[in-house]
Parts: C-alpha cells; structure tokens; sequence
C-alpha cells in the first residue's frame, strides 16, 4: 500500500466529513430534522467514548495485562443499564437549566458560582490536553506504520509536521462546524452526524479485522478459543483492586468527561433517546470489545518480537498482505481519534469562553448598558478557545516527544475527570451539597491529581525530578507523589484513585455540612435535586426595575437581533400583549435567564440579569416555597397561584382592551375634528387668496405668487383626498391588487429615489446590503414601494441625528421576506409606539411634516392587503420598522371581506 | 402717525400671508409669530392694540395662550380674536369660556375678518383711510 494513496484516502474521508457535517448542518436550518433526532445517531454519537486509545490500546492492553482492557467498557455498561436514572435525571436538569458544559452544570447548581465554573473548566482542560496529544499521537503513529517499509519501524520521517497538519485540520472542521451557533442548546447537528458516521467506521473497522482474524487466520471459533488457551493471556490473574479501581473510573469517567456530557446531556435532544441508548450503547460497546482478545492473541503469535502491540490492528492486516483491510482499519483509529478531539475541543471551548473570557469581559466593561456585540465576542473567544486546545494538545505531544509515555494517560485523563463526581452527584441528589463544599472537594482532589498522578506521569524529563519522587519534596518521606502517607506498593493509578477522590468527597461532605447555603444556591438546590416533580420552580427574580426593552437590547447582543425578538414576541404573546415588549415578571425573567444561559452559561447569564435589575435576588416567598416541604401546601399554594396569574392576565388584556377603547373613542372625535382642520386649512389660504385676487390692482409679482399659493394649497387638498379616499378602499379590503414580480433589490431603489424629494438639503446616507436584497417577490409591487417611500420619507423627515443614516436590512425566513428599516436618531418614546399607526397620529403636530399624518396608518392597511405586517421594532436605538411580506401574495386570499 | 398694531400668531405660512397682506392694506400694523410657546413673549414685548389666535398651534395651543393672557393683569384687557380650523361647536364654546374678545371659523371672507378685528379694536377705523398716502 503506497503511502501517497493512503494520504489521498485520508483526505477523501476528511472531506466526505467535511461534507456530512455540511448537510446535516443545512438539513438542520431548514427545519428537515427527522433523522437528526433519531436515537441511534445520538447513541452512535456517544460512541466517542471510544478514543483511538480505545480502538488501538484495548488490543495492547490485552496484549500486555489480559482481561484488564474489560473495565473500560464495564463501566460505562454498568452505568448505562445500573444507572440510568442518573442518567436521565441529568439529561432533565440539563435541558431544565439549558446547561451548556459540565461546568457549568456545576457553577449552576451551587448558586451560579462562577468560581467553581473556573475550577471544573481549569480541571477539565488539565485533564484533557494530554487525552487530546495521544489522539495525534496515535494517527500520527498510525501513519508512520504506513510510511516505513515494515511494520516495526514506524518512524516518519517528519513525524511532528503530520501532528500539526492533523492538529490544524481539526481545528478548522471544530471551528467550523462547532461554532455555527452561540447558544450550546442549539446543537451542533453537522459534527454529531459527522461523529455518529464515524462511530459507524470504527465499528465495522474493529469487526471486519476481528472477523478476518477469526475465520481468516485462525480456523473458526473452535481453534480460535484454543489458540486463546495456549498464549499467555490464559495465565492472566485478575487483580482484584485495579480491576475494581479501573471499572469505577470509568463508570464515573462516562458522566463526568467534558466530552461525554457534551454529547449525553448538551447535544441530547430528546430524553427518550436514552432509552435505546441505555441498552443500544452498551451493546455497542460489547461489540467493540468482542474481537480485542482474537486480535491480541494472534498478533502475539504472529509479531516480530519487540513489535508494538498497541498497533497489531494495523500492522497484523498490513504484514499478512491485506492491503485495503488495513487501510480500513487506519480509517477506524483516525475516526475514534478525530471525533474525540472535535468534540472535547468543543465541550472545553464553551468552558473556556463562559466561564473565563465573557465573565472577564464582563468584569473589565462598566456594565450591560455599554454597547458591544455580546455575541461576537462569545462565539470569537470560542473559536480562539478552540485553537488554544488544539494548540496545547499538540505542544503536550512534542513536549512528551511522541512516546510511549503517554499509553496511560487515558486512565490519568480518567480519574482527572472524575473528581468532579462527588460534586455532581452530591448535587443532584443532596439538597444540603453547598457552594464550600464542593469548591473544597474540588479543588482538593485536583491538587492530589496533580501533583499524585499528572506531574509524575509527564516523565523524568518533566516537572519532578527522580529524587523527589523517590525520598518526597524537602525530604519528606510521607509526601512522595506515590506513597502519600507512607502508604506503598500500590499501583500509581490506583494509588492517586483512592487519595484524590476520598479526599474530595471528604472535604465535600464535612464542608457541606458545615456551611450554609445562600438563597441563590438553595433555590438551584430544589431545582435540581427535584428536577421530577412538577414545576421545576425556582425563579430567582422578584419584579425589577428592568425595562423590557433595556432587556431586549441586551439579549438581542447576545442571542442575535432575530432570535431574541421572537423570543420576546412570544413572551408578550404568551402575556397576552401584542408587540415585542413583554412586562418584566418574575416569570419572563427567569426564562429569559435560562434562555441566556444557554448562550453563555448560568453564572453569567445571571451576573448580566442582576446588572440591569439592579441586585434583585429571591423573593420571600421563593424561600417559603423552598422551606415548605407539605406537598398539600404546595399544591393548594400553586392552585392559588395559577388563579391569581389566571386573574392578572384577565386583568391585563381587560385594562388593555379598556385603554384601547377610550383612546379609539378619543380618537374618533379627534379623526372629525382633524379631517375638518387637514380640510379648511388649505381652504383658508385658498379663499383669502382668491379674495385678494379678485380685486383689480394688484401688482403683477404679488398676483403671479399668490395665485402659486393657491395652486399649491389645491393640490395639498387633493392629495389629502386621495388619501383619505386610499385608505377608506384598502379598509374596506376593496382593493384591487395589481399582483407582478420584481426583484426586491429594485422596489428598494424606486423607493429610495423617489423619497430623495423630501428634505433633499439634508444630508441622508443609506446603509444597505446590496447581495441580500436580490430576491423576486410576487406582490403588488406599486402598493409595496408605496410603503418603502412612506419608510424612507419618514426618517428623511424625522430622524434627528445630525448624520442621519437608514439602515436596511433584509433577511430571507422561509416563505417571507423580512425587510427592516432603522434609523439613528432618538426613535419614538414608548408611550408612543402604540398609536404611530392610528390616522392622523403626526408625532410633531405640525404642518411642516407636510402630510396630513395618514402616511403609516395607510401602510399597514396595504400591508395588510398584501398579506404581511408591518410594526414599529422598539430597542434599536433609532425609530425601526419592520415590513414581514411572503414572497408569493396566495391567489386565493383576495383579503379579509370587510 | 402710528399705525395700530395688531399680532398674529399662527402656524401656517400660507395663511399668515394672507392676513398680513389684508390687515396691512388696511391700515394695520402687523407682527407675525408662528410659535405657540413664543406667543405671550411677543404680546409682552410688543403690546399690541389686538392679537389675532389660532387655536391649533405647535408648542402651546391657543386655549393656552389666551387664558394665560386673562390672567396677566398688565395684558388681560388685549382683545383677542380666535381663529379655528375645527370649526365645532365646542371650539367656540371653550375660546367663549376662555375669554376670547371674537371668535371666527376658517375659511372666512377676508372682509369679515377685517370687520371683526376692527369691532374689537374700537369703532374707529385704525389710523386714517384705507387708502391713505401712504399707498
């Protein structure tokens, strides 16, 4: 097998990745999601628990210590069938909270404590660099068997070039594919379909050379079992305590890897998809591990002596000739090794920029009200994040120079990850856990991990001299990294196992009980610890100060304009108000929270809220509900409460529908009284003028200017007539529509030529998108451009800021075209914003607007003949309207009859 | 001599013109303010024999104006004609309740208006004939 092919092959996979991810990711934005919610692909996408370590070390570790390799996938089985509702609950709290990372989960529970969102994401990124450098090891090892004549001599030529293109490639498909979406809720449908394909390609790759090693090398089962008894792995003696230590780990390992909870609670979009996956993943798993011992055994018989064992999946197909099995088989490993790392770079990044950069920047800036784009930010310190990983991954694997150093580091990664066990189990089943506890346990463990475990394992060559590890640091015999207390001849793994993680859930249980929770942290407690039952309750806000439309502003810079406008929009449906301004309840404010938190995790979601709300915390009664524990009391008090919310909406939409009534009544009397005033205005000037006119000597100039007065004060009544006339024909739906198709982009520049008349001295720049604005729409095309004049005019007319700019934005959803038109002056007061489009609703009340003020009340009345909306969208800054039109006007919808 | 003066507050430019021209031929001296909120400034400043109001004005609206007028002792005995677009009823009725001197509804014939204005200022026309020498 030339070594150029299997470079082409390899970046054939990778672009065939690249392409699934594509796919899934379009499929995904336009709604086509059926298979993308399958539960097979979400247990296939846990698969990447089997790393390259998994797939190429089971055989070594066979090879080396027998039935040992077992635990690895015991654990994990023990927990999928044993645990399942641990499992589940943590799915509950995940989707509940909108946890982003296990971090997050933790800082989230014990009160939105950022400092233990840093702890974990620290502990996390420590334990995970190494697992990521013996990925690209493992390819890079793998390839080098491809490169050098034979099978033992595996040394590229430039071996550490290879790593960083592999190191690179990764970070672009992470970049890519993993920060498409700020909110981690969101998914990331194209990598889990990519890393799903993958978990396919390893399965059949393990099981094609497990077959032809079976019915191939060895002649059937029956001879296969007997070759088994005659190698040495027959003489394997279980070791009771590593066995046990090992099988512990990695059950705990399965809930607490960052890129485990990544795809079992973040990517999990259905919670019915755990029950397949609780029997579907271990019998994957099973298969996984049914061909290692075959393998193992007859790479034993059949290897040059000295050969590396860890490699007999490749290396055994590649000696006896098997050219394409091999080849299959390297596609395996680096499949196992890429889905790892894309999904731990992603799992770490949102760590690292949740709860290190944002919650920094946030700290550096005076306060949400600061303009700044919230979201580029985030989704940039994600992506650099994600670099970072990459980066430190492939810098541990030069630094450990590529050796066989690194063959344990999957179970220091292991135990690494599961010290955050006591904390996270502790806080969902044990309301008393605190915020000091888990910070101790923490922080304890991880010092022993380090310095029992991940110092020594970097190698003589790195961190701790032989002489320490052998007479202790100061000559303090009973501190040795690997005799802590005295205490010698354990294994090191099981060794730091048992001192890191007894001393933690120690430290966690005394502390936890000593100390007190905050309000914060006991409402997070009940939220978690009762996740089942019922309201999953926990509001944190008493009704603030916050205006709904400071609200908006802030989470349109972090969700995106769009997204957080329906987001409100529903919210104020849901309140029964029209528009985008929702009142600021305790409710709406605690899903806007967990909205946000989805974004940029609880404690900073939280930390931005307060900002604005001004500290409001937990309300009394918030507390009450959490202290009474009576079921009866519960219910009777969320009876009386669902009453009075019954009572207080009905409330609002009567005091709505009264306010709107006396205003449409004061508005009837005043349309009289301004019809007569818009009419006799003209009038006036016009009959004093003709007056004037009738009488005989008059000089010719001032004769010549007031018979222009007169002419222009006509034409000024005919148009209000037109008007009026316009509006009364499309209120009465009596139009008709002269339906053709235009392309967008020209209606807007009609539009913007012939609105250039009004104030033409003044200065007025447009902002527009040219490429977005090319689409054909199937419309009234004069009715529409009447509209986008009317626009246009209005903020040549009004906007106030001394460089007036327009803005307008276009932006295709589905069958509509969403048109945006935002300007940079003072916008129109909310008290306001309600009644712009009523007739004769003029702001200035003067006549030097020049229309009569009928210009939006004729608007919406075409919107609305053309089947769409036109409303005002508060909290832009300037005054913004906002057009909604389908691209097609429906034949069959010739408007409501009147 | 001194012709009398009379000031005009209303808006609309067009309108203003009109009056302007009519009062002046007539022998008036007239002063133009188009800014509600400016009105009573002018009236102090200026002291003139009548005001000329609209009703509807940006800033202040002529109800306004006039009842802050009665209730300025140094200006309350300006006459005061009230001019209104609306032509309601009720306009007359509040412009009445306000103090207004006269009272006239737009479209008017200018000679109504000249009639009106000279009722209130006193029964002697302002200064001389119309068609003095200064035409």
């Amino acid at each position: 097998m030339p070594f150029n092919t299997l470079v082409a092959v390899s970046l054939v996979y990778v672009l065939f990745l690249f392409l699934v991810a594509f796919i899934a990711e379009r499929r995904a934005r336009r709604g086509r999601l059926r298979f993308l919610y399958s539960p097979w692909v979400y247990t296939l996408s846990l698969s990447i628990y089997c790393t390259a370590w998994t797939f190429y070390g089971a055989v070594g570790s066979a090879a080396r210590s027998g039935l040992e390799f077992l635990t690895i996938y015991l654990g994990p089985t023990l927990v999928f069938i044993g645990w399942w509702w641990v499992l589940r609950k943590l799915v509950r709290i995940g989707r509940t909270q909108r946890v982003t990372s296990i971090a997050d989960l933790i800082s989230s529970r014990y009160g939105k404590s950022n400092l233990l969102g840093v702890i974990v994401t620290l502990m996390a990124v420590a334990a995970s660099t190494p697992y990521i450098a013996l990925q690209l090891q493992s390819v890079t090892l793998s390839f080098g068997v491809f490169a050098a004549d034979t099978p033992q001599f595996w040394e590229l030529p430039n071996q550490s070039a290879a790593a960083l293109w592999i190191a690179g490639g990764l970070a672009l498909f992470t970049i890519l594919f993993g920060t498409r979406n700020l909110d981690a809720n969101e998914r990331h449908h194209g990598v889990v379909t990519a890393v799903a394909l993958e978990a396919i390609v390893k399965l059949v790759a393990l099981v094609a050379v497990g077959i032809w090693v079976v019915w191939g090398l060895a002649d059937g089962v029956g001879d296969m079992l007997a070759r088994i008894d005659a190698s040495t792995l027959a003489t394997w003696q279980l070791e009771p305590g590593r066995f046990a230590g090992f099988t512990f780990v990695s059950a705990a390992a399965v809930l607490t890897l960052p890129r485990m909870f990544q795809v079992l609670v973040v990517e999990n979009t259905d919670e019915r998809h755990l029950v397949t996956a609780s029997w579907a993943f271990p019998a994957y798993l099973l298969l996984m591990s049914l061909f290692v011992v075959p393998i193992a055994v007859v790479g034993l018989e059949r290897a040059a002596p000295g050969a590396n064992p860890d490699l007999f999946v490749l290396t055994l197909p590649l000696s006896e000739g098997w050219g394409r099995l091999a080849l299959l088989a390297f596609l395996g490993g680096f499949s196992s090794a890429t889905s790892m790392v894309i999904v731990a770079a992603i799992a770490l990044s949102t760590m690292v920029s949740n709860h290190i950069v944002t919650p920094l920047w946030l700290a550096l800036s005076r306060g949400p009200a600061e303009r700044g784009d919230v979201r580029g930010l985030v989704l940039t310190s994600r992506r650099l994040s994600i670099a970072a990983v990459l980066a430190m991954g492939y810098g541990y694997y030069r630094l450990s120079g590529g050796s066989e150093a690194l063959a344990s580091i999957g179970f220091i990664a292991f135990i690494g990850a599961a010290q955050v066990l006591p904390a996270l189990i502790g806080g969902i089943f044990w309301r008393g856990a605190t915020h000091t506890g888990a910070a101790a346990g923490l922080i304890i463990g991880f010092a022993i991990w380090l310095y029992a475990l991940f110092l020594p394992s970097v190698g003589e060559t790195g961190l701790m001299s032989a002489h320490m590890m052998d007479e202790g640091p100061f000559g303090l015999g009973w501190l040795r990294p690997q005799a802590l207390f005295g205490i010698e001849g354990l294994d090191p793994l099981i060794h730091a196992l048992v001192w890191s993680l007894m001393l933690n859930t120690l430290a966690f249980l005394i502390l936890s009980m000593l100390s007190f929770p905050g309000p914060v942290e006991r409402l997070q407690g009940v939220a978690f610890v009762n996740v089942f039952e019922g309201r999953s309750g926990a509001r944190g806000w008493s009704r603030g100060q916050a205006e709904a439309e400071d609200l908006l502003s802030m989470a349109q810079r972090i969700l995106g304009a769009q997204e957080a406008q329906l987001f409100f929009q529903a919210q104020a449906a849901g309140q029964g108000i029209r528009g985008f301004l929702p009142d600021p309840t305790p409710d709406f404010l605690a899903a806007l929270e967990r909205k946000l938190a989805g974004s940029v995790g609880a404690a900073t979601a939280h930390a931005m809220i307060s900002q604005l709300i001004g500290g409001a915390a937990v309300s009394v009664q918030d507390l009450i509900a959490v202290a009474n524990e009576a079921q009866e009391i519960k219910e009777y008090s969320a009876q009386l409460e669902a009453q009075s919310d019954e009572l207080a909406r009905t409330a609002r939409a009567l005091r709505a529908a009264n306010e709107k009534l006396t205003s449409l009544s004061v508005q009837k009397d005043a349309f009289l009284g301004q019809i007569s005033h818009e009419l006799r205005t003209p009038m006036t000037s016009i009959r004093a003028f003709s007056e004037i006119l009738m009488e005989p000597d008059l000089p010719e100039p001032v004769r010549a200017q007031y018979a222009e007065i007169i002419h222009e004060e006509a034409r000024r009544l005919t148009r209000l007539l037109d008007d009026l006339i316009d509006l009364a024909v499309l209120e009465n739906r009596k139009v008709d529509l002269n339906i053709s198709v235009a392309n967008l982009h020209d209606l807007i520049n009609r539009a913007a030529h012939a609105a250039s008349s009004t104030r033409p001295e003044r200065a007025f720049r447009f902002e527009r998108d040219f490429p977005t604005e090319h689409m054909a729409v199937f419309t009234d095309t004069d009715r529409l451009v009447q509209v986008f004049i009317n626009l246009i005019a209005n903020a040549r007319k009004y906007c106030d800021a001394e460089a007036a700019v327009l803005r307008i934005e276009v932006k295709r959803r589905k069958n509509r075209v969403q048109i945006d038109f935002i300007d940079n002056g003072a916008g129109i007061p909310k008290a306001q914003q309600g009644l712009i489009f009523e007739k004769f609703a003029r702001l200035t009340d003067t006549s030097k607007a020049g229309g009569a003020g009928l210009g939006l009340a004729i608007c919406r009345e075409i919107m609305a003949n053309l089947g769409g909306t036109i409303d005002y969208l508060p909290g832009q800054g300037g005054a913004a309207f906002r057009i909604v039109l389908p691209l097609r006007r429906r034949g069959d919808e010739p408007g409501r009859a009147g | 001599m001194t012709h009398k003066q009379v000031l005009l507050v209303e808006d609309e430019p067009n309108i203003a013109e009109a009056i302007r021209f009519i009062l002046t031929r007539a022998g008036w001296g007239v002063a133009v303010e188009p800014s509600g909120s400016q009105a009573i400034a002018r009236i102090c400043e200026e002291r003139p024999a009548a005001v000329i109001l609209d009703l509807m004005l940006p800033g202040r609206s002529g109800l306004e104006i006039l009842a802050e007028l009665r209730a300025d002792a140094a200006l309350s005995a300006t006459p005061v004609l009230m001019l209104t677009a609306r032509g309601q009823g009720r306009d007359r009725e509040a412009a009445t309740a306000a103090g207004a001197t006269a009272f006239l509804a737009k479209p008017f014939a200018n000679a109504d208006l000249l009639a009106a204005l000279e009722a209130m200022a006193g029964a002697e026309p302002a200064t001389g004939p119309a068609t003095g020498p200064h035409r």
